[in-house]
């Protein structure tokens, strides 16, 4: 690389922000992601809630995309002080006061165990706990949608249990049914689309999470509360 | 109207996408490369992001079965109307019952059939493209096929084009100034370092000095990259974040993903870099087991870029309505 090269790369370097417990880094010319650095919780996300409304009446902001306690901001044109606009989202970030979104309770019916849970093998190893417990522990646990995303009207669930975190798959399975009940990291969900899914599976939901013709696509909102409950136990 | 007469799989109906959708999990869609769907519209007097066709598996025919105008843009597959050989990057007027055949492309990836009024499907959430993967939007969701007829927008001041057309360079030509040629066939893509690019200690400099090839797992969705693959040095498990086209996420692999238009809206691999959006296109047009390298550049040098490219589309727009205009005053 010649001088310049690096010369040039230097300040793109020190574009990625850490203080106050959150961190901002660029995606590309015309987005940022704000990170809290904090805990994995509920208080993190409401303020991240709370960020996003302030973010989103910027007059730059195109869309704004919550996720699990953090934000991204797509602007409608690239930064032309990037070092400014990251300074702005950490001041937006300090000033972000918790809110909390009030949101609707929603019970899924879930089919544990049988032909979908492809992974819940994998996880008793991990866990060290039997498949028995691992079904247990996951629907006695009430969840709160966090964010949606990746997939039409995919809801993000926090809440899991720590004793059944498991990391997202090496290798993804090219072809997970809609519907599977997931784990990704410390993360839940049910996915919405059958396809490629780098979450491990352990049961089966039936039930239509989008329909674009409608006003509201989306089922699930963030904020909502979620149970799983066990329509059958099949180990 | 028109009719699709023979077409491959995979071809669709697009304009510049669905963004404010994405905290829903709604992928934007739209034309993998925009810029060449913008220059048709303009040459056309259309709104800039009216719907077209993105083709982009050959060879594809249609019949126009009205009077109206199009234009071919972005890969250059030869097009013939009438049996007739046409420019590309040319606005045209046709009579009914003309068909329009593209062959396979000389240069680029995707061509897109832009024709005055729009390819008029019922928006979806705010846009007409497809959604391959969520099923909606454009063509009842799905790609296009054979014996499809699609309406089109009405327009009640069309441009009175000249008779031989009205072309435009290449904007791979008219933007040289902007846009690097390709080094030994190797595309130079721009793109700014993300948020775990330091994770990558050492490999992220091969990130950068390596040449990648577009793998056959390569489509709408994102392109895998083939070569020596390059591993954080401590292994991370990353909260879900949201992404956009262009984000270049390095899987346990080692073997880069570039998202494209119709990518996941969020992600949890480390990222390493994110193309500058004026890019995006050319990534739209480079073919799969073609090779290219990334090149690190400021926000600074992504907007002169941007700045240009936007300039090159309001030019395109301004001067077909200006000669257009002429010729009207003439007749």
């Amino acid at each position: 690389m010649s001088a310049s090269a690096a010369k040039i790369a230097a300040p793109v370097e020190s574009l990625v922000l850490d203080r106050n417990g959150a961190r901002v880094s660029p995606i590309g010319s015309r987005a940022f992601l704000l990170e809290a650095t904090g805990a994995f919780d509920l208080a993190s996300q409401r303020r991240i809630w709370a960020l996003s409304r302030a973010v989103e009446l910027w007059s730059e902001t195109l869309e704004i995309v919550p996720g699990m306690t953090n934000l991204l901001i797509v602007l409608k044109q690239t930064a032309e002080d990037p070092e400014a606009l990251a300074s702005r989202l950490l001041e937006a970030w300090e000033q972000a006061e918790s809110i909390d979104l009030t949101g609707r309770r929603i019970e899924i019916a879930v089919t544990y165990g049988g032909d979908h849970a492809t992974d819940l093998a994998a996880l008793c190893d991990r866990s060290g706990l039997s498949d028995r417990e691992v079904v247990r522990i996951h629907y006695e646990g009430t969840y709160r949608v966090f964010a949606l995303g990746s997939a039409p009207g995919f809801g993000y669930l926090h809440g899991l249990d720590p004793r059944i975190y498991m990391p997202r798959k090496t290798v993804p399975s090219l072809n997970m049914a809609r519907g599977c009940v997931t784990i990704g990291g410390m993360q839940t969900g049910v996915a919405v689309l059958t396809g490629p899914n780098g979450w491990n599976s352990i049961g089966f939901a039936e039930l239509q999470m989008f329909d674009p013709m409608s006003s509201m696509p989306a089922v699930m909102a963030p904020g909502d509360t979620v149970r799983f409950v066990p329509a059958s136990i099949e180990l | 109207m028109i009719e699709i007469i023979q077409t491959g799989p995979f071809n669709t109906v697009q304009d510049l996408g669905r963004p404010g959708f994405r905290n829903i999990g709604v992928t934007t869609s739209g034309a993998m490369d925009p810029l060449a769907l913008k220059i048709g519209n303009s040459l056309l007097g259309n709104e800039s992001g009216a719907a077209a066709l993105e083709i982009q598996t050959y060879p594809f025919k249609l019949r126009f079965s009205k009077a109206t105008a199009f234009a071919v843009t972005g890969a250059d597959c030869g097009a013939s109307i009438g049996g007739r050989t046409i420019q590309p990057c040319c606005a045209l007027s046709v009579e009914a019952g003309q068909v329009l055949e593209l062959g396979q492309p000389r240069v680029g990836t995707r061509a897109y059939i832009c024709i005055t009024g729009g390819i008029d499907v019922a928006p979806v959430m705010g846009s007409r493209s497809t959604s391959l993967r969520g099923a909606f939007g454009g063509r009842e969701g799905r790609h296009l096929m054979t014996g499809d007829t699609l309406q089109l927008g009405e327009v009640s001041n069309p441009l009175n084009l000249p008779a031989a057309g009205l072309s435009v360079v290449d904007p791979t030509y008219a933007l040289a100034e902007v846009y690097p040629a390709p080094q030994d066939g190797v595309l130079l893509v721009r793109a700014i370092p993300a948020g775990e690019h330091a994770l990558f200690g050492a490999d992220a400099e091969r990130f950068w000095s390596q040449t990648w090839k577009i793998s056959t797992q390569s489509d709408r969705t994102g392109y895998r990259l083939m070569g020596d693959p390059i591993k954080p040095t401590t292994p991370v498990e990353m909260r879900s974040h949201g992404v956009v086209s262009g984000v270049v996420q390095v899987p346990p692999s080692g073997e880069p993903i570039i998202q494209m238009a119709d990518a996941n809206t969020a992600g949890g691999y480390p990222k390493i870099a994110g193309v500058i959006e004026a890019d995006l296109w050319r990534l739209g047009q480079a073919r799969i087991g073609s090779r290219l390298r990334f090149v690190r550049v400021t926000h600074a040098q992504a907007a002169e870029v941007e700045k240009a490219v936007t300039g090159f589309v309001e030019d395109v727009r301004l001067t077909s309505r200006m000669v257009c205009g002429a010729l009207q005053a003439m007749s």
